[in-house]
């Protein structure tokens, strides 16, 4: 195989993968532009939605599309009880104690994970076939396709949702300012809610698309939202496009570095880029100037 | 650092001291020696969190330093033990000076993020940098301390040499804290542009502070590395940087005796209770969530102001609790 061939075949499966780290920088966003806090949890979602897939479809044998919509469902409800329960009870407001509440609260879906589904790693099978395409002369597998196709529609649903419709547009506006958005009568205590109940769903959706090519444990949650993190950082904090350029960008820099370089440290690649972009462009690649620093 | 708190130091060394005349098990001695070494490790988080206001969720990956730099340094390369405790603390501060500088210009979070993402990156080295670390089977050899001959080579020995650097810490870092420096840190932790209209270089403070903490749990690492004489990745994972975190937020943000008492318990009860530590993961999860929603401000600290709500001042904090 050629070099360039190569490139693009790594190229191919690091889209893959980054369209997934996409959905899930686009979950840390919507709780950062509607309350300011980093959700820690994001990554616990992932894991979640492969576990409740694995569980309705392989175990119950539900039809794949019901087992697919019930998980997305369990996994929002999730999401909405983390903001109704720790972190809309929480004594202190600080940003800081919020941010940490969503670090326990991701210990815990992992502690009580592990209990319920076992520490062994766990597998789909892909939703359609395992033969693998040829385009353009690399190999694509179905899996990928419907990756694509889903995280796709999921950003261009989103983005409709947020320019189109009435809760949409309140959603915005609380991002755009939380006082003002109060002061013309949006309820911002329910766009909260309602961030956390679609960062879930989001989640859940990555990690139902994902677990037929990585397979999915009860650990991989951190990893998972740190990479989602990084990706959201990279493409610039906040920003929905940033987060979908920054999780294909991430996707395919770690692919390449993991295929070119060395697979022994891909994970470690993504942080530091993280570190990286910190370092010399904490506004990421589509961040506004107007970038808070304390 | 105040009569109440020299006395409170005095009676706790005293106490510290006479512990192990009644302790005959070697196994209760080690739980403590490493209650020791979490309190060293909890006290320089607590001086960054409680007076920085900022969170390291990486302070695994400088414990570890400390300890892969030490044994490996003595162990392969046959340098001397004491030198390359500070050697390995030095070099510890010199990467977190490198972490700190860009990381807390920003928001909170990022430095929650980044040194985060470094304690994956360190894990990670130490996993696969096989030929130096021994990978994940772990670098064992490692020699015991010794000085000008006396070896130590019994729980009993390292008992004492671990509490005398503890108890040390806490002497200088309550001393810290009542300084200038202390005084500029609880105002920064207040309210971080009032503290700068008063002309405290309040970044140079933060990077300081971050930088000083590294190194107390690097040199956490290196005693852990020459009393266990063995070590291995799983050690220093994510996990012993969320409880560490854990422990310093039981014991109260700015409580340098809530850390003491915070790193105690959470090291002791968990030995104490087999049962739980099988769900050791979902137990620190619901402990860490439990106490911030309630006690934002330390789990001791808060009992205490409810106890006794006149009594100002319990532990020497900063915090006060809005119970």
């Amino acid at each position: 195989m050629s070099l360039w061939l190569q490139i693009f075949q790594f190229t191919l499966s690091g889209l893959t993968t980054g369209s997934t780290y996409a959905l899930v920088a686009i979950g840390f966003s919507l709780i950062h532009n509607a309350t300011g806090i980093v959700n820690f949890a994001q990554g616990e979602f992932v894991m979640l939605g492969g576990m409740f897939m694995i569980t309705f479809y392989s175990f119950l044998r539900l039809p794949m599309v019901l087992a697919f919509v019930l998980t997305i469902f369990c996994v929002a409800a999730i999401g909405f009880l983390l903001e109704r329960g720790p972190v809309n009870r929480a004594r202190s407001k600080e940003i800081l104690i919020l941010v940490m509440i969503t670090v326990g609260a991701s210990i815990s879906i992992k502690g009580l994970s592990m209990m319920i589904w076992g520490k062994n790693p766990m597998t789909l099978p892909s939703f359609s076939g395992e033969n693998p395409l040829i385009f353009l002369g690399a190999a694509i597998m179905p899996q990928s396709i419907w990756i694509f196709g889903i995280t796709l529609f999921v950003v261009v649903a989103l983005s409709y949702f947020f320019r189109g419709t009435m809760t949409g547009k309140a959603m915005r506006a609380v991002a755009a300012s939380r006082k003002t958005a109060l002061l013309s009568g949006i309820s911002v205590d329910r766009m909260i809610l309602l961030s956390f109940t679609l960062s879930g769903a989001l989640g859940a959706a990555a990690g139902v698309i994902l677990t037929p090519i990585t397979t999915t444990s009860y650990d991989m949650g951190v990893m998972m939202g740190l990479k989602g993190f990084s990706a959201a950082i990279l493409g610039g904090y906040g920003s929905m496009p940033g987060a979908v350029i920054g999780g294909l960008l991430l996707g395919v820099l770690e692919s390449l570095g993991a295929g070119l370089i060395s697979s022994e440290y891909k994970d470690a690649l993504a942080f530091l880029i993280l570190l990286i972009v910190l370092f010399f462009k904490p506004t990421g690649i589509l961040g506004k100037g107007s970038f808070k620093r304390v | 650092m105040g009569k109440q708190n020299k006395i409170y130091l005095i009676l706790f060394a005293l106490g510290v001291f006479a512990l192990p005349f009644f302790l005959q098990n070697n196994y209760h001695l080690m739980v403590l020696n490493i209650s020791a070494l979490n309190i060293l490790v909890v006290i320089g988080l607590n001086l960054l969190m409680g007076f920085a206001g900022q969170i390291s969720l990486g302070h695994a990956a400088f414990f570890g330093l400390g300890a892969y730099l030490s044994g490996i340094l003595t162990t392969t390369y046959g340098f001397p033990m004491w030198p390359t405790i500070f050697l390995a603390m030095a070099l510890t501060a010199g990467v977190a000076l490198v972490i700190g500088i860009p990381t807390l210009k920003l928001e909170g979070h990022y430095l929650v993020m980044a040194t985060l993402g470094f304690n994956v990156i360190v894990y990670i080295m130490m996993l696969q940098l096989e030929p130096v670390t021994g990978g994940p089977s772990g670098f064992s050899g490692i020699p015991r301390l010794e000085l000008s001959g006396f070896i130590f080579d019994s729980d009993r020995k390292y008992y004492y040499l671990l509490w005398a650097v503890s108890i040390g810490t806490l002497l200088l870092s309550l001393n810290l804290i009542h300084s200038r420096v202390g005084r500029a840190m609880a105002a920064l932790r207040q309210n971080e542009i009032a503290a700068r209209c008063a002309g405290i270089d309040t970044e140079a403070y933060k990077v300081k502070i971050f930088v000083l903490s590294a190194a107390m749990a690097s040199l956490a690492g290196s005693l852990y590395a020459h009393y266990i004489t063995f070590i291995s990745p799983g050690t220093f994972s994510f996990f012993y940087s969320l409880q560490v975190v854990t422990m310093v937020l039981v014991g109260g943000m700015g409580s340098l005796w809530g850390s003491v008492l915070g790193a105690l318990l959470l090291t002791v009860l968990p030995e104490a209770l087999h049962a739980v530590k099988e769900y050791n993961v979902l137990v620190y999860g619901l402990i860490l969530m439990g106490v911030l929603v309630f006690f934002p401000h330390g789990l001791l600290t808060g009992v205490a102001a409810i106890l006794g709500k006149r009594e100002k001042g319990v532990s020497g904090g900063m915090e006060k609790s809005k119970a």
